[in-house]
């Protein structure tokens, strides 16, 4: 009897999980969905002019910028985080690999506004004087991005490259391959959709962090055409305007957080069902 | 390329990626030694134990460590039985089946969500709703959401590892399921459990955007729970960005990688002795 009640109760906590998903959901969606439906989806999504107080409310620049900021990063990133996880994880000795992978975790555990502080300090002058622009721009979010994604791509590649059977990199072995060809012919894709899943999961990340992101990427609100233009993005827009938004002008930001959640949780889900594939 | 020696060519590959490797690392140890090196000479027991005066131009971050230390304390009080309850749920209880299918993947889903999502959310529902306002409490009950998923994994793992013998000759001896969880299972998983909890606390320290959303950013000194609080995360945020004093801002931000640096490298000991044991 008393079992009984305990399992239940278990239950009752392992589904709170799911229960406080839906609430996150339904609560973002109950404070944002009113504006988007007075002001219509295609001049909510299509429209870049943002001026709420004047009733705009364009977020097409927040969402290219967003895109952009992220592409970026992925693009400085994935070769990055790569070329960590295989070195660690097939040419690093074991030992290394013990202090090496731990170290690069803690890139994760970095404040993001410790990131955002030595970006605007060393990263921002340095484009401003050397490249040009104003310096806080889509190309220094994108580098401090891709630096603070690295240890989530790194590590679960790590995890997918080391999940392979160490049969098929031997069999590669003795098939006179050299240790890269293993790699890069064997290894690499049979754990493709552990390191996609790795990709996707930093992609999530990139999109959907803040603090950092506000305070290198100077914020203009316009479409950028340069790697140099001040962004603003998607969640730069709802950190910067949240102290002091009110009525219509709060509910559009909690509108632009269904944009970015249903950004994120279609990645989450794509990187679950390739998880669940493998 | 097709005609290199292949040997050669995985030498010039191994020396690109190990370039690399090495620029990752360096970054990482640059970040750390810049803040440290600027930061530590700010530091005095002055520093930790005097409240901030003048919007944080004087003074030290008393108020901001007070209030982190409640933020840290409410959400893991949420979020260890939550989140403990949900693993044993998971590994003990169940097969794997659609309902642990269905669990898992909020679980997952949860961990993905960006901190400034929480952050509305707890704006929404714990500020405005209940009327808690910017404080401690509505912060702390928001941060516990972000720990859960950490918890949940860590914890689910650490069950997975103790030999399934275990609870065998528990069962053998005839005590119950039950008291085979908290007598058996809890304390051999102990380790890998504290890891997980320890890692939160970390989670905790460096949140911004969840915390100014819901917690506020009143550099008082918190009084109660239902005060609001910034914690030193915030306090440096605030710092940095109205460039209101760098010397404090860089003293916030050593304290700040300091605490992180002793939480993560106790963490991974306390995960190398559980792996030991097990192994």
């Amino acid at each position: 009897m008393k079992e009984k009640i305990i399992e239940k109760i278990l239950m009752i906590l392992a589904c709170s999980a799911i229960g406080i998903l839906a609430l996150i959901t339904i609560y973002i969606f109950k404070e944002g969905l009113p504006i988007i439906i007075k002001v219509g989806i295609n001049d909510f999504l299509f429209n870049s002019k943002w001026a709420p107080t004047k009733g705009h409310f364009g977020i097409l620049s927040m969402i290219i910028s967003s895109l952009a900021v992220t592409f970026g990063a992925m693009i400085l990133g994935i070769p990055l985080s790569l070329a960590c996880s295989i070195t660690l994880a097939e040419f690093a000795p074991p030992r290394l690999m013990l202090i090496l992978k731990p170290t690069i975790e803690l890139l994760a555990g970095i404040p993001s506004v410790v990131y955002g502080f030595l970006g605007v300090l060393l990263l921002v002058p340095f484009i401003r004087d050397y490249l040009g622009g104003p310096g806080l721009s889509l190309l220094a979010a994108s580098i401090i991005l891709a630096i603070m994604i690295l240890p989530t791509i790194t590590s679960i590649s790590i995890d997918a490259l080391q999940a392979v059977p160490l049969l098929y990199k031997e069999g590669a072995l003795a098939m006179g391959a050299t240790h890269w060809q293993a790699i890069r012919l064997v290894l690499l894709p049979a754990a493709r959709s552990g390191v996609v899943t790795a990709i996707i999961l930093g992609m999530a990340r990139a999109i959907g962090e803040t603090m950092a992101v506000i305070m290198v990427a100077g914020n203009a609100l316009k479409i950028p055409t340069s790697l140099l233009n001040p962004v603003r993005t998607l969640t730069s827009n709802i950190a910067l305007e949240m102290s002091y938004s009110a009525g219509d002008h709060r509910t559009a930001l909690f509108a632009t957080g269904i944009i970015l959640f249903i950004f994120i949780m279609a990645l989450n889900v794509l990187a679950n069902s390739l998880m669940r594939k493998k | 390329m097709k005609h290199l020696n292949p040997i050669i060519w995985q030498l010039f590959v191994k020396i690109q990626l190990w370039t690399l490797t090495s620029l990752t690392v360096s970054i990482l140890v640059f970040i750390i030694f810049f803040i440290l090196f600027n930061g530590l000479p700010q530091i005095s027991w002055e520093f930790l134990v005097t409240n901030p005066t003048d919007m944080g131009r004087g003074g030290g971050i008393l108020s901001a460590i007070v209030s982190t230390l409640y933020l840290i304390i409410i959400s893991l009080f949420f979020a260890i039985p939550l989140g403990i309850g949900a693993a044993v749920f998971l590994t003990e209880y169940t097969r794997e089946g659609r309902l642990t299918k269905i669990i898992r993947f909020g679980v997952e889903c949860l961990a993905g969500i960006p901190s400034i999502i929480l952050g509305l959310f707890g704006f929404a529902l714990f500020v405005m709703s209940f009327g808690w306002g910017w404080s401690l409490i509505s912060g702390g009950m928001t941060m516990s959401i972000m720990l859960l998923p950490t918890i949940i994994r860590t914890s689910e793992e650490s069950f997975k590892a103790v030999p399934y013998e275990y609870r065998e000759v528990s069962f053998s001896l005839g005590l119950g399921k039950w008291s085979t969880i908290t007598r058996v299972v809890l304390p051999s998983a102990l380790p890998g459990v504290v890891t997980g909890i320890v890692l939160s606390i970390a989670r905790c320290i460096e949140e911004t955007a969840v915390v100014i959303f819901t917690a506020g950013s009143s550099l008082r000194f918190p009084n109660s729970i239902f005060e609001s609080g910034r914690t030193m995360a915030v306090h440096f945020y605030i710092l940095a960005r109205e460039g209101i004093s760098m010397p404090k801002a860089y003293g916030t931000a050593a304290i700040l990688i300091l605490s992180i640096l002793t939480i993560n490298i106790s963490a991974y000991l306390i995960m190398r002795y559980f792996m030991k044991r097990y192994s």
